[in-house]
C-alpha cells in the first residue's frame, strides 16, 4: 500500500486519540453534578422563560421547586405561564399538594382614548415608553395616563396584548394572557395590573391611575377618576371591595362580586367591566336591588 | 397659534449632514475619473458608466419595492455610487448582460441581503467585481486601447496590457524602466494623468485624487484611510525594490498603477464596511495596503487592490472591537 | 495667537446669537408667581410657609432638605395664596408656594443699593454659609447647589478656580449680558469665591465669540490679583466642566470623579454675580437672567426675572405673541434645553433661556439606517462610541452599555446633532445610561 495513505490515516488515528483523552478527562475536571430532577421539572414547565415566576429562566424555577420540595414546601411557588394544570403536574410529579389559585390576568388601567384625552402634544423620538416617560407627561399632557407607544406589547411574549389603532391604548386578551406580569413592569407607568379574572370572566376596574384632585386631570382626559368616592359608597357591604387613596379609587379584585353598580354611579365612567352594567334605574328601584344583593 | 407643539428629548438643533449630502458628495467626488474615462474610452465609458448605474439604482428599487415592500431609499445615492464604483472597475468594452450580473450580486447578494444601507460588510461594488472576475475572467482582463476608435460605440475588443499586467508577466524588467526595454517605456506622467489601458476609473490617479480632496475638504472622509493605505503599499513594495531593483518596481509604479487610488480613495474609505475609530482605520489601511503590496507582487493576480479590501472589510468587526477610541478621563492619574 | 480649546471631539452648531446686544430690561412682577421646591439638582426644599403667611422678597419659604438641596426664598412680596403642585417643563405636577403679589416690600437684611462692595468682610467659613442659607445654586443649567462644590471631603484641596463664562449653548446670551454690564459685581464674587475655596488662582473661561466680554473682564481684572480670563476657541461643548477644565488648565478628570479631584472648582459666571449679591448684599437669589430669542420673534430680548414669574410674561414684556409656525418651545439652549408645553411654566434658578422655534427648525428628520460614517465618534468628547451605545440600549443590553463607559457620557448631544442619518443617538444612550447608573445603584445597595 501506499505509504502516504499509512501515514495518513496513522496520523489521524493518533490525533483522535489524542483528542478522545483531552476529552475524557476534560468531561471528568468539568462534571457538573445536578439533580436529574432539576430537567425534568424543566421539562414540565412551559418552557417560555418569561422570568414571571420570579426566577431566571424555567430551569432556575425548576431547580427552586425542586429545593423546595427537598425542603418540603413549595407553597407560594407559581408558574403564571402554565397556569393550574402546570402546577398540578408538577406537584404530582415531585410528590407534593398543590394549591389551586384563582387565573388572573393583566388589565389595563386607562382609558385615555384619542377622543377621550385628545393629544395636545407631538412626540418625536424613539417609540419607547420608558424615553418618552422620562421626557414629557404624555401627548395628552396626563402624567399617568397611557403613553401609547407599546412598550408592553414589545414585552410580551404570548401576543396576548397588542395596540389598538383607534383609540391608541393596548388591549389585553385574556385568553392569551398568562400573567407572567412582563408588561407590568415594562410600562413605566404602572398602568397594567394583574388581576383575578372573575367568576365567568366577571371583572370590573378604574381604568385611570390620576391621583391629582379632579379639576386638574379633566383638562387633560374627559374619563379620569377624580377621586369623588361615589362608587365607595355604593359598593355593597358584604364586597367592600372599593377603597379610595390619593384621590384615586382602587378595586379590590378579590373582594369584588362583579354587581356592577360603581360602574353606573362614576360621574367621568371611569370604571370598565367585562359584562354590561346594570342599567340605571328609578332610585327606589335601586334601593330594592341593592337589599336583594344583600 | 394652531399647531400642535413638538416635544422631543435634547439636542434640539440638528447639523447640515445628511445621509444625502454624503452619498452625493461622493458620486461628485467621481466626476473627474468618469471625465477622464470619458476622454480616454469614448462612448464606450458613457455606456458602461450609465448601464451600471442604472442597474444598481434599478435593482434595489425593484427589491425595496417588491420584495421587502420598505421604504425605497434609492434616491440617497448609495446604490449610484455602487454602480459608478463597479463601472469603473471594469473594461470599458465589458458585455451590458455581464455588467447586469454584477450589478444583482453587488447590490442584491452583497447589499441587500445583509439589510440594505449600512449594513452590508463588504463593499458592493468590490464583492461584484471579484464575483465578474471570477465568472468572467477573459472579458474582465481584456482592455481595449486608450484613445482607438474612441467615439464609434461597440468598440472590437483589442487587448492593451496594463502596466500592471505587464510587471506581473515580465518583471519589473517589462516595464523597461532598468535595462533594455522589451515593450515600451511607461512613462509615470502618462500613468499619473490616465494615458494607459486598464479599469474605467483607475486609469488616472490624478483624477482620483482630486476626488479624493473633494471628499476631504468635503469632510466626508478622514485622511487617515487613503494615506496609510497608500503608505503601507509603498512601503511593502520600497523594501522589496530596495532589496533588489531588477526584479521589482518601485513603490512609486505601484501607487499610479492600477486601482491602489480608487482603492485607497474611494472603496477602502467606503464608510460602511471601515472601522469606526481613528486607531482602527489606521489598523485596516495599514494591513490592507501591506495585502494588496503581497497579492501584487506575490501572487497570481497583477491586481490586488480589490481582494485586500475585501478581506480587510471582513475584519472590521474585529478591529472595532478591539481598537476602541481614546476615552476621555480613564487613562489619567492625577492628583 | 491660537486659542486654547479641548481636542477631542466637540461640534460647532450655528450660533444664533441674536440678542447679544440687547441690554437688559427686569420684567414686571405679575398679580401671582407659582415657585418650585424643585429649582436645583437633588432633594426638593420642603415648603416653610402655609396659606395666608405674609411673606416679604427674601423671606425664606422653602428650606433645604438633606445634603444636596438648596434653599428658596420668595422672590415677591405678598400672601401665600396655596402650597400646591404646579406643573413645570416636563409636564410633571412639583410642589410650589404659590404667592399673590401685594406691593414690593423686602427683607430689611437686603441691601438694595448699586454701590459696588469690594471689601469681603466675612470668613471662609461664614461665605460657605451664606451662599448655602442664600439658596445659590449653578446659574448655568444644572442648577446644582453651590455650597456643595465648596464643602471638600478630607484630605481635597483645590489650587484654581474655574468660572465658565463659555455660554457654548446657540442662541443664549443671558451670561454675556451679565458679563458686559456687571463685570465689577462678577470680579468682587470670583474674589470671594477665591477665599472661600482658598485657591490663589481663578480662570475665566470666555469663548472668542464674545470679545466685548473678553476686553472689559480683562482690563478690570488687572485690579484684582489672581483672576485670569482666558479667551478660548469657540467650540460645543466647552461649557461642560470636564471639557472646560481640559482647555483651560490641560488637565483630565478621570472618569467618574470631580473637579475637585483635579483640584479645581468649577463655577458659572452667573453664579459668581449671584454670590456677590449674597455676600456682599445679603440678598438671596431671587432673580436671574433670561434670555428669550428665536429665530422668528421680531427680536428676542435679556430679561432681569424673579424667580416664579411665568415664562409668558416674558414675551409680554418683549411685546410680542407667540408666533403662528412655532413648533417648538425649549427651556435652556437648544443643545441641551428642554423641550416645553406651554409657557405658564414659572421660571426657575436654572432656566437661562427660553428659545421659540419653528416648525420646520424644531420638526426631526427621518431616521435612516447608521451608515456607519464613525461621525459620532469622532465628536463624542468623551471618547465614547454613541453607535454602539444606541445599539446597545435599544435592546437593553445594559451589562454591554456599562463596559462601554455609558455612565460617562455628559449627554452633550455631539453626536445627534452630527448624525447624517438623524439617528436619536443621545435618546437612546441617556436611556441606556439611566438604566445602568439604577444598576449600579442597585448593586451598591447589597
Amino acid at each position: 500500500m501506499n505509504p502516504v495513505i499509512l501515514y495518513s490515516v496513522g496520523a489521524l488515528a493518533l490525533i483522535a486519540a489524542g483528542a478522545a483523552v483531552i476529552l475524557f478527562f476534560v468531561a471528568k475536571k468539568f462534571k457538573v453534578d445536578e439533580d436529574p430532577r432539576i430537567g425534568d421539572v424543566t421539562e414540565i414547565l412551559p418552557g417560555a422563560n418569561c422570568g414571571g415566576c420570579g426566577f431566571p429562566g424555567c430551569s432556575g424555577f425548576a431547580s427552586a421547586l425542586v429545593k423546595g420540595a427537598d425542603n418540603g414546601d413549595i407553597s407560594g411557588l407559581a408558574c403564571p405561564p402554565g397556569g393550574n394544570e402546570t402546577m398540578a403536574a408538577v406537584g404530582e410529579f415531585l410528590g407534593m399538594t398543590v394549591e389551586e389559585s384563582a387565573p388572573t390576568t393583566a388589565v389595563v388601567r386607562c382609558n385615555g382614548t384619542k377622543t377621550k384625552a385628545p393629544s395636545k402634544l407631538t412626540y418625536e423620538g424613539p417609540q419607547k415608553c420608558a424615553i418618552a416617560h422620562t421626557l414629557f407627561s404624555g401627548e395628552n399632557s396626563c402624567p399617568h395616563g397611557c403613553l401609547g407607544l407599546g412598550d408592553c406589547v414589545d414585552a410580551c411574549d404570548f401576543e396576548a396584548i397588542y395596540m389598538d389603532e383607534e383609540t391608541g391604548l393596548p388591549v389585553v386578551i385574556p385568553d392569551k394572557c398568562t400573567s407572567c406580569g412582563a408588561c407590568v413592569k415594562a410600562c413605566p407607568r404602572d398602568i397594567i395590573e394583574i388581576r383575578p379574572r372573575g367568576r365567568k370572566d366577571r371583572r370590573v376596574w378604574v381604568a385611570c391611575m390620576n391621583e391629582e384632585k379632579g379639576p386638574i386631570p379633566m383638562k387633560n382626559c374627559k374619563v379620569t377618576c377624580i377621586g369623588c368616592a361615589k362608587c365607595f359608597d355604593v359598593c355593597p357591604p358584604v364586597a367592600s371591595a372599593i377603597t379610595m387613596a390619593n384621590n384615586l379609587a382602587f378595586i379590590d379584585g378579590d373582594k369584588c362580586i362583579a354587581c356592577g353598580k360603581c360602574i353606573v354611579v362614576c360621574p367621568t365612567t371611569a370604571i370598565l367591566s367585562t359584562f354590561e352594567p346594570p342599567k340605571p334605574k328609578p332610585k327606589p328601584e335601586e334601593k330594592e336591588s341593592a337589599e336583594v344583593t344583600k | 397659534m394652531s399647531n400642535k407643539l413638538i416635544v422631543s428629548l435634547s439636542p434640539h438643533e440638528k447639523g447640515e449632514l445628511s445621509v444625502e449630502k454624503v452619498m452625493w458628495g461622493v458620486v461628485i467626488a467621481l466626476m473627474p475619473s468618469f471625465a477622464i474615462s470619458v476622454y480616454t474610452f469614448g462612448f464606450d465609458a458613457i455606456k458602461v458608466v450609465l448601464l451600471s448605474v442604472i442597474f444598481c439604482v434599478g435593482i434595489e428599487f425593484l427589491i425595496q419595492k417588491f420584495m421587502l415592500k420598505s421604504e425605497v431609499t434609492v434616491l440617497d445615492g448609495s446604490a449610484a455610487i455602487t454602480g459608478l464604483l463597479l463601472a469603473f472597475n471594469v473594461p470599458s468594452n465589458i458585455p451590458w448582460w455581464q455588467l447586469l450580473a454584477g450589478s444583482v450580486i453587488a447590490i442584491g447578494i452583497s447589499k441587500m441581503a445583509f439589510g440594505g444601507l449600512g449594513k452590508n460588510p463588504f463593499n458592493p461594488a468590490l464583492v461584484g467585481r471579484a464575483f465578474m472576475l471570477a465568472s468572467f475572467p477573459v472579458e474582465m482582463t481584456t482592455w481595449p486601447v486608450p484613445f482607438s476608435n474612441i467615439w464609434s460605440p461597440g468598440t472590437d475588443a483589442i487587448t492593451a496590457a496594463t502596466p500592471l499586467g505587464r510587471l506581473a508577466e515580465g518583471g519589473a524588467k517589462a516595464l523597461g524602466a532598468m535595462t533594455d526595454p522589451p515593450v515600451e517605456a511607461v512613462d509615470y506622467i502618462d500613468i499619473f494623468i490616465g494615458k494607459v489601458g486598464g479599469s474605467l476609473g483607475e486609469i488616472s490617479a490624478a483624477a482620483i485624487l482630486i476626488g479624493g480632496l473633494y471628499m476631504l475638504y468635503k469632510k466626508i472622509i478622514t485622511w487617515h484611510i487613503p494615506v496609510f493605505y497608500l503608505l503601507a503599499l509603498a512601503g511593502f513594495s520600497g523594501v522589496l525594490w530596495l532589496i533588489d531593483p531588477s526584479k521589482y518596481a518601485d513603490p512609486l509604479f505601484h501607487l499610479l498603477a492600477g486601482g491602489a487610488m480608487l482603492g485607497a480613495w474611494f472603496m477602502a474609505t467606503d464608510l460602511v464596511t471601515s472601522p469606526m475609530s481613528v486607531k482602527g482605520q489606521i489598523i485596516f489601511a495599514v494591513f490592507g495596503g501591506l495585502l494588496c503590496g503581497a497579492i501584487r507582487i506575490f501572487g497570481s493576480y497583477p491586481e490586488g487592490c480589490s481582494y485586500s479590501i475585501l478581506i480587510m472589510n471582513a475584519f472590521v468587526p474585529l478591529i472595532d472591537k478591539y481598537s476602541k477610541p481614546k476615552r476621555f478621563g480613564k487613562e489619567v492619574k492625577y492628583g | 495667537m491660537k486659542l486654547k480649546t479641548f481636542k477631542l471631539g466637540g461640534v460647532h452648531p450655528p450660533e444664533n446669537k441674536m440678542t447679544a446686544d440687547i441690554p437688559v430690561v427686569p420684567v414686571d412682577i405679575p398679580k401671582r408667581v407659582s415657585v418650585t421646591m424643585s429649582q436645583h439638582l437633588g432633594v426638593p426644599a420642603v415648603p416653610k410657609v402655609e396659606k395666608g403667611d405674609k411673606v416679604k422678597v427674601g423671606t425664606l419659604i422653602g428650606e433645604a432638605k438633606g445634603f444636596i438641596s438648596a434653599n428658596i426664598h420668595s422672590p415677591v412680596s405678598g400672601t401665600v395664596f396655596k402650597v400646591d403642585g404646579v406643573t413645570d417643563a416636563t409636564g410633571y405636577r412639583k410642589n410650589a408656594v404659590i404667592i399673590n403679589v401685594e406691593g414690593d416690600e423686602w427683607e430689611a437684611k437686603i441691601d438694595k443699593s448699586e454701590t459696588l462692595v469690594k471689601e469681603i468682610k466675612l470668613s471662609p467659613e461664614e461665605i460657605i454659609q451664606r451662599i448655602k442659607d442664600s439658596g445659590i445654586v449653578g446659574m448655568g443649567g444644572a442648577a446644582f447647589p453651590t455650597h456643595v462644590k465648596y464643602m471638600f471631603p478630607d484630605g481635597k484641596t483645590a489650587d484654581t478656580l474655574v468660572i465658565n463664562g463659555v455660554e457654548c449653548e446657540p442662541y443664549l446670551t443671558s451670561d454675556h449680558r451679565v458679563m458686559l454690564e456687571r463685570p465689577d459685581e462678577i470680579l468682587v464674587g470670583i474674589s470671594i469665591m477665591m477665599k472661600a475655596g482658598k485657591v490663589e488662582r481663578a480662570m475665566i473661561g470666555i469663548e472668542s465669540n464674545k470679545p466685548d466680554a473678553i476686553k472689559i473682564l480683562s482690563e478690570k481684572a488687572k485690579d484684582y490679583p489672581g483672576i485670569e480670563v482666558v479667551p478660548l476657541k469657540v467650540q460645543y461643548p466647552q461649557g461642560a466642566e470636564k471639557q472646560l477644565i481640559k482647555s483651560l488648565l490641560n488637565r483630565e478628570i478621570p472618569s467618574g470623579k470631580l473637579p475637585l479631584d483635579v483640584g479645581c472648582i468649577v463655577n458659572n459666571i452667573g453664579t459668581a454675580f449671584a454670590i456677590y449679591e449674597a455676600v456682599q448684599k445679603n440678598k438671596p437669589l431671587i432673580e436671574r437672567v433670561v434670555t428669550l430669542t428665536g429665530k422668528d420673534l421680531k427680536k428676542g430680548g435679556n430679561f432681569l426675572v424673579r424667580i416664579g414669574i411665568p415664562a409668558k410674561n416674558l414675551l409680554e414684556k418683549l411685546g410680542a405673541e407667540i408666533p403662528e409656525n412655532t413648533g417648538k418651545m425649549i427651556s435652556g439652549g437648544p443643545m441641551m434645553g428642554k423641550a416645553v408645553n406651554h409657557l405658564d411654566i414659572p421660571v426657575t434658578k436654572g432656566t437661562s433661556g427660553i428659545v421659540i422655534m419653528s416648525e420646520d427648525e424644531s420638526k426631526r428628520d427621518s431616521i435612516q439606517n447608521c451608515i456607519r460614517c464613525s461621525k459620532c465618534v469622532s465628536v463624542c468628547p468623551m471618547g465614547l462610541e454613541p453607535y454602539l451605545l444606541e445599539k446597545l440600549a435599544e435592546k437593553d443590553m445594559f451589562e454591554e452599555c456599562e463596559k462601554e463607559d455609558i455612565v460617562d457620557c455628559i449627554e452633550c448631544g455631539s453626536c445627534s446633532y452630527t448624525c447624517p442619518s438623524s439617528r436619536h443617538l443621545l435618546d437612546h444612550i441617556r436611556y441606556g445610561k439611566q438604566n445602568v447608573m439604577r444598576i449600579m445603584r442597585e448593586r451598591r445597595q447589597q
